[in-house]
């Protein structure tokens, strides 16, 4: 932009950037052209203005604003810190509750499991009482019926002897053959017993 | 911008470079180093916008912020991680003083987008000084910190023997070069924009080309709005890294 130069204009020195302007420094005040910014007269106030700014900010930030942000950011962080810490905390009653849940589960089905076997158990001597009971009264009766049938063919075989005896005297008296009945009783008895 | 441009004789005539004019503000005069001129008004409107963010703004001390606490303490910890990441962690406790550099070049910059209004960092006897001092604190801090052991930022024992000599030229003038470049940026940067947006104001004088200017201007202006931040970080940063080299003058 600087070669848009229209020297010859009444107002054409705010482009003028001539050698000249620069050999010269001590004129740009009243010549007022080329470049503000190479206008060494305005140098010690910008200096004195600027050095002046920084020196407020710096006491600005220095002594408010950058303590009061950083224990902003501090108080943030330490919150956040605590509300993380309390979260994992709850978390774990929560871990915990879950696992005091899952104990007791375990426990009531285990102790429900026992009581099943008791009961199982009992119910099983019962059984085993009542049938022990029944197979002796069981065993009883048969003894007796046994003993009655043994009775009962003793009895039977007495009467086969007697019969025999009587059927043989009868028969040898029928032959007309004279027998001592002694002598026929003891030839049954032979034959009975061969 | 009235006086931006005007037609004389069919010709145009800019003025690109008035809005940088150092004028007392109260009758005219010689300027001398106590006037009360532009330069004051705005560095104080500087300060004064500085003090409202930083000071009214966390005013609240609030755990959840409003909005100008929220910038603030975006601005706090924007420069603050960048002083710890660029300088490392002894290098936190100057982070004041480069919070003040970050804040007055950010607001000057932003304030003098204003329309009508005076960038004081378009002035380079400002980012000079800013710079040189910068510069001076950093190589006083180096010398005080390490003694002469700081000279061995120019000697570069990663190189071969026969190169350093050759390289501790070039990073002793790379070294001396750093306030010209630091400053120059920053008021190049800033003057260039607005002195390129008068001009663009100025072809806004001719009708058949006004409708162009206009959006010529406009698209400046958003540029000029990202260069005003980008040339306040990348003071800070520099300044950061050159912090760093005085901490750490080691390779």
């Amino acid at each position: 932009m600087a070669n848009e130069t229209h020297g010859t204009d009444a107002a054409g020195e705010a482009v003028v950037l001539h050698g000249q302007t620069v050999e010269h420094p001590t004129e740009l005040q009243h010549v007022e052209a080329g470049m503000p910014q190479l206008d060494f007269t305005t140098y010690a106030n910008q200096i004195f203005w600027l050095i002046l700014a920084l020196a407020a900010i710096y006491w600005i930030l220095s002594k408010i604003a950058l303590p009061r942000i950083a224990m902003i950011l501090a108080e943030r962080r330490g919150t956040i810190s605590n509300d993380i810490a309390a979260a994992e905390e709850l978390k774990a009653q929560a871990v915990e509750a879950e696992k005091a849940y899952q104990k007791a589960l375990a426990d009531a089905k285990a102790e429900s499991a026992r009581i099943v076997a008791e009961a199982k158990a009992e119910i099983k001597a019962e059984l085993d009482a009542a049938i022990a009971t029944a197979d002796a009264e069981i065993a009883a009766k048969a003894a007796e019926s046994e003993k009655a049938i043994a009775e009962i063919r003793a009895g039977a075989m007495e009467s086969v002897e007697a019969v025999a005896k009587d059927t043989a005297a009868a028969v040898v008296a029928a032959l007309g053959i004279s027998a001592d009945q002694a002598a026929i009783d003891a030839a049954v008895d032979t034959r009975v017993k061969g | 911008m009235a006086d931006a441009a005007q037609s004389e004789g069919g010709g145009l005539v800019f003025h690109p470079m008035d809005q940088f004019k150092v004028v007392p503000l109260f009758g005219e005069g010689e300027v001398h180093w106590y006037t009360i001129t532009n330069v004051t008004l705005w560095m104080a409107i500087t300060v004064a916008c500085i003090a409202a963010l930083m000071v009214l703004g966390a005013r609240g001390r609030s755990v959840i912020p409003g909005r100008a606490q929220s910038i603030a303490e975006l601005a706090y910890g924007f420069v603050h991680k960048m002083v710890e990441d660029v300088a490392g962690k002894d290098g936190v406790k100057y982070f004041p003083y480069i919070m003040v550099l970050f804040l007055f070049i950010v607001f000057s910059n932003f304030l003098g987008l204003l329309p009508m209004a005076f960038t004081t960092t378009s002035h380079i006897a400002v980012t000079a000084v800013l710079a040189l001092a910068v510069f001076i604190s950093v190589t006083v801090l180096g010398f005080v910190l390490h003694g002469k052991h700081f000279l061995g930022l120019f000697w570069v024992t990663a190189a071969p023997l026969p190169l350093r000599p050759v390289l501790a030229i070039i990073e002793v003038i790379s070294y001396f070069v750093r306030p010209v470049s630091h400053s120059i940026r920053l008021a190049g940067n800033m003057m260039a924009g607005h002195a390129v947006i008068k001009v663009f104001a100025g072809f806004a004088a001719i009708a058949a080309i006004s409708p162009l200017s206009v959006v010529a201007i406009t698209a400046m202006y958003g540029l000029e709005v990202l260069v005003a931040f980008i040339q306040a970080y990348v003071f800070t940063i520099l300044t950061c890294v050159y912090l760093k080299d005085a901490l750490h003058p080691g390779h």
